[in-house]
This record gives C-alpha cells, sequence and structure tokens, in this order.
C-alpha cells in the first residue's frame, strides 16, 4: 500500500541521467570527481613518500625527480601531503554537507508541513542566516568552537542548512494537499510517516542536486578555515593548511602554494560543473534552454 | 516614492531583530565559559567572577537579551576586550580600507562581467558563449584566498610589477599600485557572478517581442543592445550584486588577509587570534547591519532602473 502511494508523484532520475548523458561538460566534471576521490581512498598505495617524513636535509627543495611537487620547509613531499590532503577536504566536504542536508531538509519539510506561525518563525530565521556571509558565519563558528575536525564539520555544517530548508519547503507544500497524502492521512498513517515515506522521496533528487553544488562551497570554506588556521590542525595534510604554509614562503619556494591551490581549484570546479549539469536537469525550464 | 522608501525601511527592522537574536543565540551556544576562555585555566576566581559580571553573564537570560538588543540598536555594540575602545570605533577605523577595496572590486567585475555576459548571451553556443561560461565558472570555483596567492605569484613575485605588501601608502600613485592586486582579485570574483547573470538575463530580454519590434523598425545592432535590451537586463543583475555583497565581503577577509591589508578581515583574524568574544560578537552586528542595509538599498534601486516596480 505504502509503496503504491509513493509512486504518483513523477520521480525524475531517468531525466537527470537522459541530461547528463547529453552535456558532454560534465564528464569532465565526473572524471576529474573520480580521479579525485580514487587520489584520497588509495592515498596509502599512491603517494610516494611519507606525508609526516620530515627530513632536514632535503627541506624547501624545488621539484625534481625524487619529489616531483618539491618539498616543505621541513622537508616532507608535497606531492605526498597533496594526494592525502584530498581525504580530509573531502570527508570535511562530504560529511557537513550530509548533515546539513539532513538537518535543513528536515526543518524545510517539517516548516512546510506543519505551517502556520511555526512556518512563519522558522523562515524567518533560515532567511536571516541565508543573508549573512556563509564565509564569516563559518569563521566565526569554527572560532568559537575552537579548531578540531569536529568542529569544522559543525560549523560549516551550520552554515548551510539554510538553503536546503529552503529548498525542501516549497515542495512539501505543494505535495501536502496532493490526493496520496490525502489517502495516507485517510489510511491513519501518522503525520512522521506521511513526511518521512510519502513527502521525502518526491524531493529526495532536487535535495541531492543541491548537495553537490553546496560540497563544493563546503571544501571551499574547510579550505579558507584551514587557511586561516582554523581548520585541522598541523601536521596532519590539509589543502588549506598547505597553502597557509606556501604563502609564508612565498617569495622563496612558489611551489609550495601552487600545487594545493590547483588542487582546490580542479577539485571545486569539477563538483560546479557536475551540480551545473545537474541542476540543469532538473529543472525543466533550464534543460530546455540547455538544449536549444 | 517616498512612502515606498519608508515601507521598506520599515521592512528591514524585523530582519534586524532577528539578526539580532540569531546572533544572540549563537554566541550563547557556545560550550563552556567564555570567562575562562578569555582569561585562560590559571585566572583565579576572582577575576572570573569579575569577568562574568562585566559581560553581563551573571543576569538571567531575557534580562542578557534585552540589554543586548537595547544596546546594538542605539549602536553601542560593546568595547574590543584587547583594546578596550568601542567595536565602533576599531570599525570605522578600518571600514574605509574595505570600503575603498570592495568599490574597486565591484567596478573591475562590472567591466569585466557586463560586456562579457552580454557578448556571450549574443554569440549563444557559439565559443564566446562557451568560453565566457568556462571563465565564469572557475571564477565561482576560486576560494579568495586561492585567486589572491596565484595573482601574487604572477604579478609580485614572479614579473615583480606590483608589490606583494598593500599596506596604506600616503603617495596616490603608490597607493593604486597597492589596492590593483586586491581589488583585482576580488573583481575577478565579482566579474564571473556578473557574467553568469548578465547572460542569462540577456538572453530572456533578448527573446522579448519588444526586441524583435525594435529589431524589425531597423534599430542598428548597438543601439538594440545597449539602449533597449541591456538597461532591462540589469535588474536581475543588480540583484544578484546585492545578494553576492555577503560573499564578496566574505572573501575580502581572506583577500586583505593575503595582501596584509588593514581592513574588516584583519580586524577580524585579530578578534580570533585574541580570543576577543566581544569584539567578535559586535562584529557580527556590524556585518548583519551592513548587509540589511545593502539588501534595503538594492531594494530601492529597483525603483530607479525599472519605473514599473512598485512596493505595494
Amino acid at each position: 500500500m505504502a509503496d503504491t502511494t509513493t509512486l504518483s508523484a513523477p520521480r525524475r532520475s531517468n531525466a537527470i541521467l537522459a541530461t547528463l548523458r547529453q552535456n558532454k561538460l560534465s564528464w569532465v566534471g565526473l572524471a576529474l570527481l573520480a580521479a579525485i576521490v580514487f587520489m584520497a581512498v588509495f592515498a596509502p598505495l599512491l603517494a610516494p613518500h611519507d606525508p609526516l617524513q620530515q627530513n632536514i636535509i632535503h627541506r624547501l627543495e624545488p621539484p625534481s625527480a625524487e619529489f616531483l611537487l618539491g618539498t616543505d620547509s621541513f622537508g616532507r613531499d608535497v606531492l605526498s601531503r597533496l594526494i592525502y590532503g584530498a581525504r580530509i577536504s573531502l570527508m570535511v566536504g562530504f560529511v557537513a554537507v550530509a548533515i546539513a542536508m539532513f538537518v535543513g531538509s528536515t526543518i524545510g519539510i517539517l516548516a512546510g508541513y506543519i505551517g502556520g506561525l511555526f512556518d512563519q518563525i522558522v523562515m524567518g530565521i533560515v532567511d536571516v542566516m541565508l543573508a549573512f556571509p556563509t564565509l564569516l558565519l563559518g569563521l566565526m563558528i569554527a572560532a568559537m568552537l575552537g579548531a578540531n575536525l569536529e568542529n569544522l564539520i559543525i560549523a560549516i555544517a551550520f552554515t548551510e542548512m539554510a538553503p536546503f530548508a529552503r529548498v525542501a519547503r516549497a515542495p512539501t507544500i505543494g505535495l501536502k494537499e496532493r490526493d496520496f497524502v490525502e489517502a495516507g492521512r485517510a489510511l491513519g498513517f501518522g503525520p512522521l510517516r506521511i513526511m518521512g515515506v510519502h513527502i521525502l522521496p518526491n524531493m529526495a533528487s532536487d535535495v541531492v542536486v543541491m548537495g553537490s553544488l553546496w560540497m563544493a562551497s563546503a571544501i571551499r570554506m574547510e579550505a579558507s578555515l584551514s587557511f586561516i588556521g582554523l581548520g585541522v590542525q598541523p601536521p596532519t595534510p590539509t589543502w588549506g593548511g598547505m597553502i597557509r604554509e606556501g604563502f609564508e614562503n612565498i617569495l622563496t619556494a612558489w611551489w609550495l602554494a601552487i600545487f594545493p591551490s590547483l588542487a582546490i581549484l580542479v577539485t571545486v570546479l569539477a563538483l560546479n560543473i557536475l551540480g551545473d549539469a545537474l541542476r540543469d536537469a532538473i529543472d525543466p525550464k533550464l534543460r530546455s534552454e540547455n538544449a536549444a | 516614492m517616498i512612502r515606498h522608501v519608508i515601507k521598506r525601511l520599515l521592512l528591514a527592522v524585523p530582519t534586524l531583530l532577528a539578526m539580532l537574536t540569531v546572533i544572540f543565540v549563537l554566541v550563547r551556544l557556545v560550550p563552556g565559559d567564555p570567562a575562562i576562555a578569555m582569561l585562560g585555566d590559571q585566572a583565579t576566581e576572582a577575576s572570573l567572577q569579575a569577568m562574568r559580571s562585566q559581560l553581563g553573564l551573571n543576569e538571567p537570560i531575557h534580562v542578557q537579551y534585552v540589554d543586548f538588543l537595547a544596546r546594538a540598536l542605539s549602536g553601542d555594540f560593546g568595547r574590543s576586550m584587547t583594546s578596550g575602545r568601542t567595536v565602533l570605533e576599531e570599525v570605522l577605523q578600518v571600514l574605509p580600507y574595505t570600503l575603498e577595496l570592495t568599490a574597486a572590486a565591484l567596478f573591475i567585475g562590472a567591466l569585466l562581467g557586463l560586456p562579457l555576459g552580454t557578448w556571450a548571451a549574443l554569440r549563444r553556443n557559439a565559443w564566446p558563449d562557451y568560453a565566457s561560461r568556462i571563465i565564469s565558472l572557475t571564477g565561482l570555483s576560486l576560494p579568495g584566498f586561492v585567486s589572491a596567492i596565484l595573482l601574487l605569484l604572477v604579478f609580485a613575485v614572479h614579473l615583480r610589477w606590483l608589490p606583494v605588501m598593500s599596506a596604506a601608502a600616503s603617495d596616490p600613485v603608490d597607493h593604486l599600485r597597492n589596492l590593483a592586486l586586491p581589488a583585482l582579485n576580488l573583481g575577478i570574483i565579482m566579474a564571473a557572478y556578473i557574467t553568469r547573470v548578465t547572460r542569462s538575463s540577456m538572453l530572456n530580454v533578448l527573446g522579448e517581442d519588444y526586441i524583435r519590434t525594435a529589431r524589425a523598425k531597423g534599430v542598428s545592432q548597438t543601439r538594440l543592445v545597449l539602449r533597449h535590451a541591456l538597461r532591462n537586463a540589469l535588474v536581475p543583475v543588480v540583484t544578484v550584486v546585492g545578494l553576492y555583497f555577503g560573499t564578496l565581503i566574505g572573501n575580502s577577509v581572506l583577500t586583505e588577509i593575503v595582501f596584509t591589508r588593514p581592513g574588516l578581515g584583519k580586524l577580524i583574524l585579530g578578534a580570533l587570534t585574541s580570543r576577543d568574544y566581544t569584539l567578535l560578537q559586535g562584529l557580527m552586528v556590524v556585518f548583519a547591519a551592513f548587509i540589511i542595509t545593502v539588501n534595503t538599498l538594492t531594494d530601492l534601486a529597483y525603483g530607479l532602473i525599472d519605473p514599473r516596480v512598485t512596493y505595494d
């Protein structure tokens, strides 16, 4: 019974796949992202050196055959640190967005379903959070909580909840009046079951697409906070932290800052390309524009 | 018009109250004792007590809330724990540098973004369109400090055209040279946003009937684009510039840090490193007020660009 009732609103996953097949640029994004994920997962096998191994004899060496991207001021291999750094960036980006997605869409669905004064107050707060610059908000929260991995994730997740609440609320308002939800209510399903089983699946694709766009922003913020010194603390290699170290030696050792900078750029660009293509796919208006 | 302005200004009041409430809650959500956080573990109980009463932490929460609101609305954003000066004084001292930077960035952004977006829309699905889309997507993907470091490496370290540090200088030429790289850095990010919106907004406008009519009348292409299309396409662009103002401020913080430029960014960083929580809270309030002001002004600007817009 429950399965048949959820089917009454159209699924969009097929349309998304079809659009992705047409958009060649999205394949570039997907390939780049796959390569970075591969690099992060198999870091111990790919890294030529230990990312934490200091070597005072090989301090600040430019790129060479032994150290392909050079060494830092502790004589550590930049390439190995870059490969391991992908782990932190992807992990923080993924976990923070997953939390923001879960909490944000829960808030949005609740606000849309309950409506009334609750909706007005909650969405008022959401709008205020949307208006505040995310980087500053994240910076303040991370600074107040203290710099470590968990707090970094909390800070980023908190700043990115609001857009998910907005995206989840709008379809809820339309869906709660639909016949299949009405039918569920008549059958005596509780509000939690209706929201979770009958409303949530109908917007899941929108929320996930938003997630890929916001993951780009989360990775950018992780790097920014690490650069300021509010991220995962040294000696753990992070891209933002590496750029910070490179910035201190910018006049003498250009390779320290440039490679992690390019790594962040490529990762965020890949996610943005993919997110753009996905967004075009779920928005019929944009789809026709793109196909033309 | 004046009635509309007043109406819009009144609309900003509940937003401001909500923002202040969010900041108040946020600061109180911080785990641990702020007094210990400020004075350290070694502080005596007496000095901790003194700090708590100075911060008003011994009062009941609703008294603290009303007190906070009353002070913020009367322009009292608190006093820096480290320098002893008021938050407003601290902000006003560095604000000109940040405003100068953001204004220059907006100028560069519009100078690059408007033509690029228009060109892409006119040559849709040809190479200028693809090039502008890839360029703007790259600009959107750059974290502010990454682009800053790349610019620094190219223009200051490699080519040696411009200074690495960009602190204030009394000589006007030096002053501009110091402003160039930070403004270019923020300008590129802004240009990316403006290009994107100008392109899609121009595409919408170019499809309108009145454009076809104008074309049929024999209006030249230049006049068509500049007089008929761009003027109407500007409305969404202004909205986006207003909306991304917050992002611009966020990126200016990073830019100021990379170029060691005085401004709000360095003020925030200083407050963070010295654990100056009252200054931080005050800065959040100042930023909130700033952003609400910009959003309100953006809304009001529609009326100037597009006479059809009314506020009822």
